[in-house]
């Protein structure tokens, strides 16, 4: 049941786009088409499910045993990459056409903060157990998935709609962002992530 | 005869310009004054958006934020500079990361060390320098083919951009959300706008900072950066 909480929370209540403000450069950038966008949300899903369990189990019982809590940035990030790259290889041998329709997201995700910064927030600030960061790692991405979605679609809608100059592109696209974070407002207080950490 | 001693008395006359007059000629100079506005980071890049909306609730969280980055920056591409001729191409990303993390890791645990409320209040956003766009990138596209002088000159004119925007971002949201400016109360009887505070009017101030940007000077790069 907490599994399931911990994942629906991660998608509405503590969404890490609308409501932690990670990996937004992608979200802005990548969200005027509505092929890419799925494209990238689906990266950070495969990505942040398979990162926060390998640095969780990295935290546990590498830095923890050894001591060495100062190197823990310059380890998850150095985990990251290594599994992006891992991640990336697997993709191109067994699943050519997810491959070939993630194209450059895939080697992206290692400066998406989303990844590290959901790594930090659920191991290092929330303190979650090892099925709790499981659960985060996919509903997070899933959450991510969802609103740049949502961006896309809106964009895309609005591609041909009189705004003023200055708005065009960016700034119209934060505005949005703006206004879905409002929406998504209504569901806080429902469930607490940080409840579950230890 | 006549051109040789025109030449040295320019060159003897060069010293005489006064500085102000000088220093915008100079590369570096200019370097910085690009930086700082025609590329701000923020407003012209639409880059490091994370820190750009997570640690400006309150101006002194921006500003923080923005000089944590400035640190941090100009000692990586520094860094980066002077090891250009040892770094192999084929490896440089993982090593510039590794040398970003490394300078990250010291400006948080300084920072937790000395002003432990601060730290508190900005979380994993300074941690998050690591994957701030703007500093690798300000290493892969500059410091990997300059100077450490100039490179770390690039890099203070980024991070002054960026400190500059935060500040700017913390204070209207603090100012609107708080009625107070750097802690300081300033409007007496305030209903505090709670959409300020909350992440909605972040994406709100920011985008509609961007626009006024593009309105007033529409030249220059606008970008989206991944």
């Amino acid at each position: 049941m907490d599994i399931f909480l911990i994942v629906l929370g991660a998608i509405l209540t503590n969404n890490i786009l609308l409501t932690t403000f990670l990996g937004i450069c992608p979200f802005i950038g990548v969200s005027g088409e509505y092929a890419s966008a799925s494209g990238m949300g689906m990266a950070v899903i495969f990505v942040l499910t398979m990162t926060l369990p390998v640095n969780w189990l990295v935290k546990h019982f590498v830095l923890d045993p050894l001591g060495v809590g100062y190197l823990s940035l310059i380890v998850y990030i150095v985990t990251i990459a290594f599994l992006v790259q891992i991640v990336e290889m697997f993709m191109k041998r067994f699943l050519p056409a997810l491959y070939n329709s993630l194209g450059i997201f895939l080697p992206l995700i290692t400066v998406n903060c989303a990844i590290l910064g959901g790594v930090l927030f659920a191991i290092a600030t929330w303190n979650l157990g090892f099925m709790e960061s499981v659960a985060f790692g996919f509903g997070g991405g899933v959450g991510w998935a969802l609103a740049i979605i949502l961006m896309a679609a809106i964009r895309e809608r609005l591609r041909f709609a009189p705004v003023p100059e200055g708005l065009k592109g960016p700034g119209l696209a934060l505005i949005i962002a703006g206004l879905m974070a409002m929406s998504f407002v209504g569901f806080s207080g429902m469930i607490n992530i940080r409840d579950f950490g230890g | 005869m006549a051109e040789v001693k025109t030449a040295v008395m320019q060159r003897a006359a060069a010293p005489a310009i006064p500085l102000t007059q000088r220093l915008p000629q100079t590369k570096g100079w200019k370097e910085l004054v690009r930086d700082i506005w025609d590329d701000n980071p923020t407003f012209r890049m639409i880059l490091a958006m994370c820190p750009t909306m997570g640690a400006t609730n309150m101006a002194i969280n921006g500003m923080a934020q923005g000089l944590a980055t400035l640190i941090a920056t100009v000692a990586s591409s520094t860094t980066v500079a002077a090891l250009r001729t040892v770094i192999p191409s084929e490896v440089r990303l993982p090593a510039y990361m590794i040398i970003i993390a490394f300078w990250v890791t010291i400006v948080d645990i300084v920072l937790r060390a000395y002003l432990p409320p601060l730290s508190a209040a900005l979380g994993p956003y300074v941690p998050l320098i690591i994957t701030n766009c703007f500093v690798l990138g300000r290493a892969e596209a500059f410091a990997s083919q300059n100077s450490p002088g100039l490179s770390a000159l690039d890099a203070l004119g980024v991070g002054l951009g960026f400190t500059m925007s935060l500040t700017l971002l913390g204070i209207v949201r603090e100012l609107l959300g708080f009625g107070s400016l750097f802690g300081i109360q300033i409007f007496s009887g305030w209903t505090p706008w709670v959409i300020m505070i909350i992440p909605a009017g972040a994406f709100l101030v920011v985008g509609l900072y961007v626009g006024i940007v593009k309105h007033f000077s529409p030249g220059g790069q606008i970008g989206g950066g991944a």
